[in-house]
């Protein structure tokens, strides 16, 4: 259970920073709600993974830590309403800007160099 | 008074809630006297909290009566309430030049001011390491919020890149916390001191990654080199009050690194103690060596004064690299008069850039000012001191941190690019006078007038630097006290957990 459960938040954060790392706004703000699943995910781990434990005391035979729950829940509030913000702004700065570039300006000519060389070539 | 140590999270919460109603919330004029009334209300609780916890010992708040380490505390030591009235006092002042007519330029100005100034005490007070998160993200949101004041294209690309970057940073706070409950067990800073000594060797592997962790998030929050680079244009895009406020938010990153450095990880902490040491030595150098570069290059006033504030956190930093008393009670004095006197000096760029009509800020040879001579004077003064000439605060500051290196092996490195930096900005700084001020061309035509909250937020923030330097043995002798506190942790650490207090 552990390996799979540490390769998901991995594969997750892996995802999230690479979207994080793009160009857009769009895939950006993707990333950056991969990246809070990854991290709710992993501070409920950070209580040990414990099957059939419940967090409140003489509900079952074992417990399981309750804090990391309490934290998972205030990181999923707080990320929610990160999340919602960053894409009123990322509507706004494609208002503003004319374009969804994170830097408000697509980059100039290297890259079309490339697409109408591919397209040539 | 018991309930002392919440009363500067408290009141601006409240005040920031009631501003949304009505009453207060349909005239702007109601909303600034309030405002400038609850500040002035901050400035005094915040002293008392001060002088309560100098006098009486550290003031521990148990939120709700759950005992710690279980439950949140808030904990008003010398540090921790110093910081508190540097904030209130900055805030007072960016505060006062906001009702001078900034503060209209967009909606819910007072209440956002007054969250984010919430959110810095809260950091400021909070004995418990997640309870710094939460309060992060409500300076943060509070800040995203404010960056955006008065709108424009510059300040939404600004503030997109500053939002994407603390939202990663975030993440990153929260992985490190995660490491750190999941070895250490505990989120109260206090009882994380004293169990971090007890980890076996994997363990320690993990916490050392998590402590690492957290240099990384605070070391953007405070503009370290390799994570600064948001900084200049973000402070430089934003409106003068804001950007005056911001003064304070790189300190909050300086602050949790000193707390969490010197209190968790410091001389105590067995295999794990000074791991972020190795890190700050050349990243400190390197900081203040990229701020001298910025502020020479700067093009404008506003990107001075926010290359300045780069200085500043590299020699900040380079203070506590030096783990010893003496060196933090310097960077602590050292960090009262930056942020005051940066505070001051955005408010000038403001002041000078509205009366330079389309010159703004820039080093161009524009009309007259009106009011060349009170800018001026007040410009010179905040040249000197954020510079670090004699006889003001910054040459006090600079000179307690040289002090301080004493019989390290890092001395030479500490002087020199101390003072060359101190040479960059003073070269820099000049040639922003002499263009601004003296290379002008044709008569005013402008009609800006002076508002006099604007000259009462310039002096009372700049009166902090001649004040830092006529109270200095005073204002020392409490900053030695802090640092005093802070190094030897085990006594306050004993006394913030159950039996030791009692």
């Amino acid at each position: 259970m552990e390996a799979i459960y540490a390769f998901c938040v991995g594969i997750l954060t892996t995802c999230g920073f690479f979207l994080v790392l793009r160009g857009r706004t769009f895939t950006v703000v993707i990333g950056l709600t991969l990246l809070s699943y990854a991290v709710n995910l992993f501070l409920f781990a950070s209580g040990r993974l414990k099957l059939n434990g419940a967090a409140v005391l003489g509900q079952s035979a074992e417990y399981s830590d309750p804090l990391p729950q309490a934290l998972v829940l205030t990181a999923i509030v707080i990320g929610f309403a990160m999340t919602a913000f960053v894409v009123i702004l990322a509507m706004r700065s494609r208002a503003d800007q004319g374009n969804d570039h994170v830097d408000g300006q697509m980059p100039d000519q290297p890259s079309r160099i490339s697409v109408s060389d591919k397209r040539s070539g | 008074m018991q309930h002392l140590a919440i009363f500067p999270i408290l009141l601006p919460l409240l005040a920031a809630v009631f501003m949304l109603l009505p009453p207060l919330s349909n005239s702007i004029t109601r909303q600034r006297i309030f405002a400038v009334s609850i500040l002035l209300l901050l400035v005094t609780v915040s002293t008392l909290l001060l002088l309560t916890s100098h006098q009486q010992g550290t003031q521990l708040y148990i939120l709700g009566g759950w005992q710690p380490p279980f439950g949140i505390t808030l904990v008003g030591d010398r540090l921790s309430t110093m910081m508190v009235l540097l904030t209130s006092v900055l805030g007072l002042g960016a505060h006062l030049y906001a009702c001078a007519g900034e503060d209209k330029d967009g909606m819910y100005f007072h209440p956002l001011f007054m969250f984010q100034i919430m959110g810095v005490n809260g950091a400021f007070l909070t004995g418990d390491i997640f309870n710094l998160f939460v309060f992060f993200e409500v300076l943060l949101i509070a800040s995203y919020a404010l960056l955006i004041h008065g709108g424009g294209k510059q300040k939404t690309k600004m503030n997109v890149h500053y939002v994407i970057l603390n939202l990663v940073g975030s993440g990153i706070f929260l992985f490190a916390l995660g490491i750190l409950y999941g070895t250490i067990g505990s989120l109260n800073i206090a009882d994380m001191a004293n169990k971090v000594r007890l980890l076996d060797e994997h363990e320690q592997a993990l916490a050392k990654a998590g402590g690492l962790l957290l240099l990384v998030v605070f070391g953007l929050k405070a503009a370290l080199l390799p994570l600064h680079f948001w900084l200049p244009k973000t402070y430089a895009a934003a409106s003068a009050p804001v950007a005056a406020l911001f003064a304070i938010m790189t300190k909050v990153g300086v602050y949790s690194i000193l707390r969490v450095h010197t209190t968790i990880f410091g001389e105590d902490a067995g295999a794990l103690a000074g791991i972020a040491i190795p890190w700050l030595w050349p990243l400190a150098l390197l900081t203040l060596t990229m701020g001298a570069i910025g502020v020479l290059a700067s093009p404008g006033l506003r990107l001075t004064a926010a290359n300045l504030v780069i200085v500043s956190v590299g020699t900040l930093m380079l203070a506590i690299a030096m783990q010893r008393e003496s060196a933090t009670s310097a960077a602590l004095y050292y960090m009262m008069h930056t942020t005051l006197v940066t505070g001051a000096l955005f408010l000038i760029a403001d002041l000078i850039s509205k009366q330079r009509g389309k010159a703004e800020d820039r080093y161009v040879i524009a009309r007259k000012m009106r009011y060349g001579k009170f800018i001026g004077i007040a410009f010179f003064i905040a040249a000197l001191t954020s510079v670090g000439m004699p006889p003001l605060s910054g040459f006090v500051g600079k000179i307690l941190i040289l002090q301080a290196t004493q019989g390290l092996a890092e001395t030479a490195w500490v002087w020199a690019i101390v003072l060359l930096a101190g040479l960059a900005s003073m070269v820099a700084i000049s040639r922003a006078g002499t263009t601004i001020f003296w290379r002008a061309a044709g008569e005013n035509t402008n009609n800006e007038k002076l508002s006099p909250l604007k000259i009462i937020a310039v002096v009372l923030l700049l009166s902090a630097s001649p004040l830092l330097v006529v109270f200095g043995g005073a204002v020392t002798d409490y900053t030695n006290l802090a640092a005093a506190q802070l190094h030897n942790s085990m006594p306050t650490v004993t006394a913030l957990l159950p039996g030791g207090n009692e």
